[in-house]
């Protein structure tokens, strides 16, 4: 049977999922359902000064009729006083012992304002500390959030303000909206953070108003950029997260674009020991945590993993530079004429937005399908001789499976570019 | 026509519920969806089986973007009257019978409510997004204002030539206008496509039959050239005893009422029997029900799986309760003591398959005689041709089945004369008639050779 417990730093949470800082771990009324719904734990959204917000705040990309692929958002840290927010977080912890409770901090980059937020935190009771280095709205203009994630001479003075009187660990939370995000990680490993988590948000601009040129979030017919989130970004995140693994000794805890069990799974993949979610959260709801457990014990207990640690970081090792990838392995496009619907779409992308290795010939259906009106199913073609395995077709065809990517034995040995360039070299 | 007894009055909003839209409009959010299904095919099947050729997946895609304007346009310009053929296309055995989804086990994409979707936006607003050509100084006659026509003459004024529409009717656009399913297309939808074409500059001379109130003759001195789209005319007869009694009716002619008239002004029998089981009887039973009739039958002399209505149209007459009769087969009406329809008397028939013949024979079971106690009794077993009278015109030569006689490009056996729709195919869709017309106006012009002016 497998086990979700994880032990980070020392602190055993229940399972690998916390609420991210932000809407949904506001109050401490919205952490005690979250845990009583199966989070493990919680990033208190962002403690600090009390700041106003605006109104509208938040934009969103649909896509087909599938609401919020992305959002974004131009709010900043909590609009409440930063007694309020600890009073509920004692109370929090009181309540429920066994979860984690983290503070996220952001404060004026002052090491005595540093000192004193850590340590009427830590009287609280947080179990551990966030470091907010990652906001890139508002709080970034003030000197605060991105202003000191975007460079690594701050990020590590920072980290080191907190560790020098923290008696909890130390997360440092690290923006995207970096050049590269490495350096600014092992900054904040170097100023002694005992894990670092990412990312943040990523600068963007959600849309205009065609009609009244307005930017989205619409505030008063001005907007300005915020931070996005959600699916579109878990792609951005997974790759900072194994680079970031590839470099840094201290844990990681995996956060961008996470929804279910899945994505979770493949952040644990890259590196991560816990997992945070915000967007999905404030979608559907605290009940998402449900399936994620279940979802992911059962995919442990298939696989005989008794604890997240027997798969963690397992995929970091295959993420490699391109040299080193191997110039001879080739595959290419079969299509299942069973299968197929012949919609034409892999011909049209092959043609147009590939190699033309797809021939439109009305060859018939292996089945002799025909639709409702007793047309024959046209299958398209493969040229195999022309195809270089692209993969093109096989995202655009619909249908589950019709295209598959099958290898090909050339009989030659690995070779990368960096080998080829070595042997010509020689 | 009196009745021995007529179905019981319903009330105003009854009456609007039994003949509300079958397939209603969408709503933004709804047409958002569905557009969003479809794959944008390349070489889509659905363009293929629309005889007009739609660019479906182009007027879909338009939808997605709100281009509804743009979509309107990809619609139109294929297919002048695409409003109406999004109503009443029987898209089950056209394009949306050809969507790739029934192969990927999904629901095909609602390809006729969308363009429906598409082009109600341009009518609402009277967006005019096609203008006259400029003027080449040809004159177009056509005879009939039906599909078949306004397609013709919008081809044909888009190109630059004036055209004028005679019709017998008193509105215009024949069948859509006078004999849909009022549930599917309402009169006065029909009548907004007419406005359509006729603010490209297509006149109109309604209430004017040719043959009679205007000749050949004189149509030949006056036009260039000729388009003939007259359509079929009324349901042939049964050819039993019984025939000519108070109550006995075409379908042409218990439909029309439904279309033009309030309904509450319309009488039908308490009980109907409807001979026939094409698309045509199933718009009398289903309209019949509507009306309020309590017992309707349909009377086939063949099976359920011979009936030549589609499956959806069978469907729908079964939801509406009716009685079918298959292997039945009338052979008298009877009257009551003044006259009217009181009942019906069929036999039963049986099928036998012969050799060398593609639909089996139909041989009557003696004995087996039965009888329905009616009020009314329609004839729906196919319309008759109305071409007699272009018999009158030299060189054009009609079919052995009464339809006339064309080249692929819709030219008759006298050069000048043209003809397209029902006239010609025996009677198909209405998107036919339109497809044929627009070929027509191609032939038309090329056969005229007319120089394009600049606009
Ligand atoms: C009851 C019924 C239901 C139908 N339902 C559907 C449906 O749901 N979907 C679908 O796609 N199709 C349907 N059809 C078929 C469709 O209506 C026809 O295919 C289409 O209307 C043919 O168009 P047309 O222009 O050829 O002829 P019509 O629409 O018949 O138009 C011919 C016109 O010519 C006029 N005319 C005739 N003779 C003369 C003359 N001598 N002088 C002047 N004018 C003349 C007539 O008055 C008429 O207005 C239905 C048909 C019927 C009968
Ligand atoms: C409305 C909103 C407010 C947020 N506020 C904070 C915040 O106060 N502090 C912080 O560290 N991150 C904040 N975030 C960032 C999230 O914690 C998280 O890093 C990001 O949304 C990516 O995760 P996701 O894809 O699961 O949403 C906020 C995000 C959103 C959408
Ligand atoms: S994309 Fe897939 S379903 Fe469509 S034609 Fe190609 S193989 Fe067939
Ligand atoms: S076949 Fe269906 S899915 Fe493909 S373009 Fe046509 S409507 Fe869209
Ligand atoms: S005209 Fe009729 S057949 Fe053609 S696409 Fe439209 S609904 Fe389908």
């Amino acid at each position: 049977m497998s086990d979700l417990s994880v032990n980070f730093c020392g602190l055993r949470s229940p399972n690998p999922f916390w609420l991210a800082s932000g809407p949904p771990t506001n109050t401490g009324g919205q952490v005690m359902r979250a845990f009583d719904a199966g989070w493990g734990g919680a990033v208190w959204k962002t403690i600090g000064d009390p700041i106003q917000n605006t109104s509208s705040r938040y934009g969103a990309i649909d896509l087909n009729g599938v609401k919020i692929m992305g959002l974004n958002n131009i709010e900043l840290i909590s609009d409440r006083p930063i007694a309020v927010n600890l009073t509920e977080i004692a109370e929090v912890k009181k309540r429920y012992p066994k979860h984690l409770v983290i503070a996220s901090l952001m404060v004026e980059s002052k090491r005595e304002t540093w000192h004193d937020i850590v340590r009427r935190a830590e009287d609280a009771g947080s179990d551990a500390l966030e470091l907010n280095f990652g906001c890139p709205h508002g709080m970034s203009e003030r000197g605060m959030g991105a202003a000191v994630g975007q460079v690594p001479e701050y990020t590590e003075m920072i980290t080191s303000w907190a560790k020098e009187v923290a008696k909890t660990p130390v997360i440092s939370k690290l923006t995207p909206n970096v050049t590269d995000i490495t350096h600014i990680a092992l900054a904040a490993e170097r100023g002694g953070a005992d894990a670092v988590s990412l990312i943040n948000t990523i600068n963007s601009l959600m849309g205009v108003d065609l009609e009244t040129f307005a930017p989205r979030p619409n505030v008063a017919g001005k907007s300005s950029h915020g931070g996005y989130c959600g699916p579109a970004v878990k792609p951005i995140a997974l790759h900072l997260l194994s680079s970031v693994a590839k470099k840094v000794k201290i844990p990681i805890v995996g956060i961008g674009g996470i929804g279910d069990w899945k994505d979770a799974a493949e952040h644990i993949a890259l590196g991560a020991s816990c997992v945070q979610v915000c967007t999905a959260a404030m979608h559907y709801g605290f009940r998402i945590v449900e399936d994620m457990a279940d979802g992911l014990a059962a995919y442990m207990d298939d696989h005989a993993y008794r604890s997240t640690e027997n798969f963690r970081g397992r995929a970091v090792p295959n993420v490699m530079d391109w040299g080193d990838l191997d110039l001879n392995y080739k595959i290419i496009a079969k299509i299942d004429a069973g299968l197929c619907i012949g919609c034409q779409l892999c011909y049209v992308a092959c043609e147009d937005g590939a190699h033309q290795c797809i021939e439109r010939a009305p060859q018939k259906n292996a089945n002799g399908k025909r639709n409702p009106n007793n047309m024959e199913v046209h299958v398209p073609r493969i040229m195999e001789e022309e195809c270089v395995g692209c993969n093109l077709c096989a995202l655009v065809c619909p249908v589950h499976g019709c295209v598959t990517m099958e290898e090909i034995h050339t009989g030659q040995p690995p070779m990368s570019w960096k080998q080829l360039r070595a042997s010509q070299k020689g | 026509m009196t009745l021995r007894e007529t179905a019981p009055k319903l009330s105003p909003e009854q009456y609007e519920k039994n003949f509300a839209e079958i397939s209603p409009r969408m709503t933004p959010r709804q047409a958002a969806v569905e557009a969003a299904r479809c794959l944008f095919c390349f070489d889509a099947p659905c363009t293929i089986a629309c005889p007009t050729h739609i660019d479906v997946p182009s007027f879909i895609k338009k939808i997605t973007t709100d281009n509804l304007r743009g979509s309107a346009r990809v619609i139109l310009e294929a297919n002048i009257l695409g409003h109406s053929c999004g109503r009443v296309c029987p898209t089950e055995v056209l394009c949306e019978g050809a969507c790739v989804m029934h192969e990927k086990e999904e629901k095909p994409i609602e390809i006729g409510r969308l363009q429906r979707y598409a082009v109600d936006h341009v009518l609402d607003r009277n967006i005019q997004l096609f203008h006259p050509g400029a003027p080449n100084g040809k004159h177009v006659a056509l005879i009939g204002s039906g599909p078949a026509s306004l397609a013709c003459a919008a081809e044909l004024a888009k190109l630059g030539y004036r055209t004028t529409i005679f019709d017998r009717n008193e509105l215009a656009g024949g069948l859509d206008t006078y004999g849909i399913a009022a549930y599917k297309l309402r009169a006065k939808d029909a009548l907004r496509e007419v406005e359509l074409v006729r603010g490209l500059g297509v006149e109109f001379r309604q209430k004017t039959t040719v043959g009679s109130d205007i000749t050949f003759a004189q149509l030949e001195k006056d036009f260039d050239a000729i388009f003939i789209g007259v359509g079929l005319g009324d349901t042939g007869a049964l050819k039993i005893p019984g025939e000519d009694l108070q109550g006995v009716i075409g379908a042409m002619e218990f439909i029309e009422p439904t279309k033009v008239r309030p309904f509450a002004q319309l009488n039908v029998g308490r009980r109907i029997a409807c001979i026939g089981a094409g698309n045509t009887a199933i718009d009398v039973v289903t309209a019949a029900k509507r009306l309020g009739a309590e017992i309707v039958h349909l009377i086939y002399r063949r099976g359920e799986h011979d009936m030549p209505a589609f499956r959806y149209e069978y469907d729908l007459a079964k939801l509406d309760g009716v009685n079918f009769h298959w292997h039945a087969q009338p052979v008298r009406i009877l009257a009551d003591a003044s006259a009217k329809v009181a009942a019906v008397e069929c036999v039963r028939t049986r099928t036998e398959s012969s050799a060398g013949n593609k639909r089996s024979q139909i041989a009557i079971m003696p004995g087996s005689e039965f009888q329905l106690e009616v009020d009314m009794v329609v004839r729906a077993i196919g319309q008759e041709p109305v071409t007699n009278f272009v018999r009158a015109v030299e060189g054009i030569r009609l079919r052995e089945n009464g339809t006339i006689a064309v080249s692929d490009r819709f030219q008759t056996g006298n050069a000048k004369y043209f003809a397209a729709g029902d006239c010609v195919n025996g009677g198909k869709e209405v998107v036919d008639a339109v497809a044929e017309g627009m070929t027509a106006a191609g032939g038309i012009d090329a056969w005229l050779e007319s120089p394009r002016g600049k606009n």
